[in-house]
């Protein structure tokens, strides 16, 4: 088997899912009897051609890479964790609940205890399902995926008890959500709506590189993913890993959530958390759980979560779409991921063109 | 106090059917060796489905009853495609199943919304389907309330459970897809096609959690929203781990959970003051903690379970 051959297959592979994944969205769209590429058009291009659409979708970005650089660390360590959208809500309420209670400490201290705080939430929340998956071998897939509707309950009955607006007590509206926090936990913003959130988001990526590729918390960290029980033999405590990358992905989620609430709502509100959490997991998976890769996979998913705002009105197509696209994005990603790594059918497919060429011959 | 706890029984039935038929479809799944965590996208395009047929045919008014059926229907056979789906991504590409679930539950769940703010716009309702009485068994007090005035898919669940016990374990399809799942490479050696078993339950318990959806809109809540399914598609995959993957014990966690979830409804109805966000978190709190007691070393479980087969490759 030829070098050439070689490339020239994950090429072909490569180019074939990205067919497919187009070819299942335009069915979708066709359904719906939407104008195809128009649609791709208003998702994919449209909010690059001005600075004000392109900062909402950098906005979106931040913390859709900030949440999927956690989700990657739990991922290489052999969890899959599909819980950060309530990693993110509790993230949201340690946060409110700091700048609430200390109104009045200066911002050069309050910001840093109100993000802390955001972390530790998060963290909080993604060590349960990490100790119940180490200790108890409870599906990380399943508790996750309950803690979310926990969280987002325990969300909205904060919003509408103890954290609701005395504002809102007094005119009745009984709209759920906080009163405007206090401007020492906002983050400046660079321009429009677009926060230094970024630059958060940024060396994080690259502390994420440092600790999973230059530590060896790292390597034992992605040794207990690849290969649990070669990891044990080797003397890693799999459990302990896998709950602190657990506690770690948690807490990125978690701050993700305090990032967007002091860059950009600064009260909190139903809906901050706008499916970030399972975009996330997408996000991860198309930077190839690598924070060099999550940087520009969260630009394109900020793009297309952007994009699929504008849609409704631009072209009739309901925003959902977005989340048919992802869907269609990570089957076709596993999938191709698993061709590619499938020699035997590389090795056929070889074989093959081997046998044809000689009939030519 | 009696009132509200006949109230609460008598709903357990009707609101268990749509875990009772997911969680068993998904037990054939995982019996076969695939989990599939997609179960929630199959179920709200089950619901998009079922409610859209009857929804078209009478605008919200009163339809033959056969519309339904043919809404059932049709949530069925899409159910079984996705089914088939999913196993061309896990079964022929042999993709890590869990998170490809999670992408068929994306997929389902935003097609499901998509499509019906296209062809529903907002919230309709429909007719659904009516209460049956039993006769002379719901005149019983109490009794009556609770087991025999409901409607008829509920019942035509229930009857399922028995069979589905039986053709898992009385049937030589039954015991392909345990073989399948406990053992493949056993089975692959007696001439079981592996393969095209996990196909064939993949598609029975796609069938099945599209009816579940299906029962959700048309029985149970009349109408489709983005929030109808909340969960229930993943309680089912927790319910079979509860359930030993047994249709009978599948069956008793099925109505545990679905008491634990009415607390919400009573709450509501009759105005106890209690906040009803608790109320709404009850049953996930529970599934997490039934999944905390029983996921340690269960000896019960399918072997091969989650495990993708190929026979060119020894292990």
């Amino acid at each position: 088997m030829t070098k050439g051959f070689k490339i020239a297959f994950k090429a072909v592979i490569i180019l074939l899912a990205v067919v497919i994944a187009f070819l299942m969205a335009s069915v979708i769209l066709w359904i719906i009897g939407a104008d195809v590429s128009a649609t791709f058009y208003t998702i994919c291009l449209e909010p690059l051609t001005n600075m004000l659409h392109l900062s909402e979708v950098l906005i979106r970005a931040i913390p859709l890479c900030i949440i999927a650089l956690g989700i990657s660390v739990a991922y290489r360590s052999g969890i899959i964790n599909i819980g950060a959208e309530g990693q993110m809500s509790i993230g949201l309420l340690a946060f409110t609940g700091v700048a609430l209670a200390f109104p009045d400490v200066p911002r050069p201290l309050l910001l840093p205890l109100a993000l802390l705080a955001s972390v530790i939430g998060g963290g909080v929340w993604g060590f349960i399902p990490g100790i119940l998956k180490a200790k108890l071998n409870v599906s990380e897939l399943l508790s996750t995926v309950m803690l979310n509707y926990i969280a987002a309950q325990f969300y909205s009955l904060c919003l509408r008890t103890i954290y609701l607006d005395p504002a809102e007590q007094v005119y009745g509206t009984g709209t759920p959500q906080s009163m405007r926090l206090t401007d020492n936990v906002w983050l400046g913003r660079i321009t429009g709506r677009l926060h230094y959130g970024i630059i958060i988001a940024i060396v994080l990526a690259v502390l994420v590189f440092l600790l999973m590729w230059k530590t060896s918390m790292g390597f034992k960290m992605r040794a207990s993913g690849s290969g649990a029980r070669a990891a044990r033999y080797a003397g890693i405590s799999v459990g302990f890993y896998v709950t602190v990358s657990m506690v770690i992905s948690g807490a990125f989620a978690g701050l993700a959530g305090g990032v967007e609430l002091a860059g950009v709502h600064r009260r909190a509100i139903e809906g901050i958390t706008n499916n970030y959490g399972f975009s996330g997991v997408v996000v991860a998976l198309f930077g190839g759980l690598h924070p060099f890769g999550i940087i520009p996979a969260s630009f394109f998913f900020g793009l297309m979560i952007y994009g699929a705002t504008l849609a409704p009105t631009k072209v009739g197509v309901p925003a959902n779409i977005v989340q048919v696209m992802q869907g269609i994005i990570i089957i076709v990603i596993v999938t191709a991921q698993m061709v590619l790594s499938n020699d035997y059918f590389r090795d056929r497919v070889w074989r093959r063109i081997q046998s044809l060429r000689k009939k030519e011959a | 106090m009696i009132d509200i706890i006949t109230n609460m029984l008598s709903m357990c039935i009707p609101f268990s059917v749509a875990l009772l038929l997911a969680s068993t479809g998904e037990m054939f799944n995982q019996r076969a060796g695939v989990f599939n965590l997609g179960c929630e996208g199959v179920m709200a395009m089950g619901a998009f489905v079922g409610m859209l047929i009857p929804f078209l045919a009478g605008g919200g008014m009163r339809v033959s009853q056969w519309y339904n059926v043919l809404g059932f229907a049709a949530a069925a056979v899409l159910g079984a495609l996705f089914g088939l789906f999913f196993g061309v991504i896990t079964v022929t590409f042999r993709a890590p199943q869990g998170i490809a679930g999670i992408g068929l539950q994306m997929f389902g769940v935003g097609c499901a919304g998509t499509l019906f703010r296209h062809f529903v716009g907002g919230t309709q309702s429909i007719p659904g389907i009516p209460d049956v009485d039993i006769p002379l068994l719901s005149k019983i007090p109490v009794i009556g309330e609770i087991f025999f005035s409901h409607n008829a898919a509920s019942y035509l669940a229930y009857i399922f459970i028995p069979v589905a016990w039986y053709i898992l374990f009385r049937t030589p399809w039954g015991l392909k897809v345990r073989a399948a799942g406990t053992n493949p490479r056993a089975a692959d050696s007696m001439g079981v096609n592996v393969s095209r078993t996990r196909y064939e339950s993949l598609m029975v318990g796609g069938a099945l959690a599209g009816l579940a959806g299906a029962y959700l809109s048309i029985a149970q809540a009349k109408m489709f929203s983005d929030t109808l399914i909340s969960g229930r598609g993943f309680i089912a995959v927790a319910l079979v781990y509860f359930g030993h993957w047994n249709p009978v014990k599948i069956m008793g966690g099925a109505l545990l959970f679905t008491f634990a979830q009415t607390f919400q409804t009573v709450v509501q109805s009759f105005g106890i003051s209690f906040p009803y966000e608790l109320a709404v978190m009850l049953p996930y709190v529970l599934v997490i903690v039934v999944l905390a007691f029983t996921s340690r070393n269960d000896m019960s479980a399918p072997t091969s379970l989650g495990k993708p087969f190929n026979r060119e490759i020894r292990t």
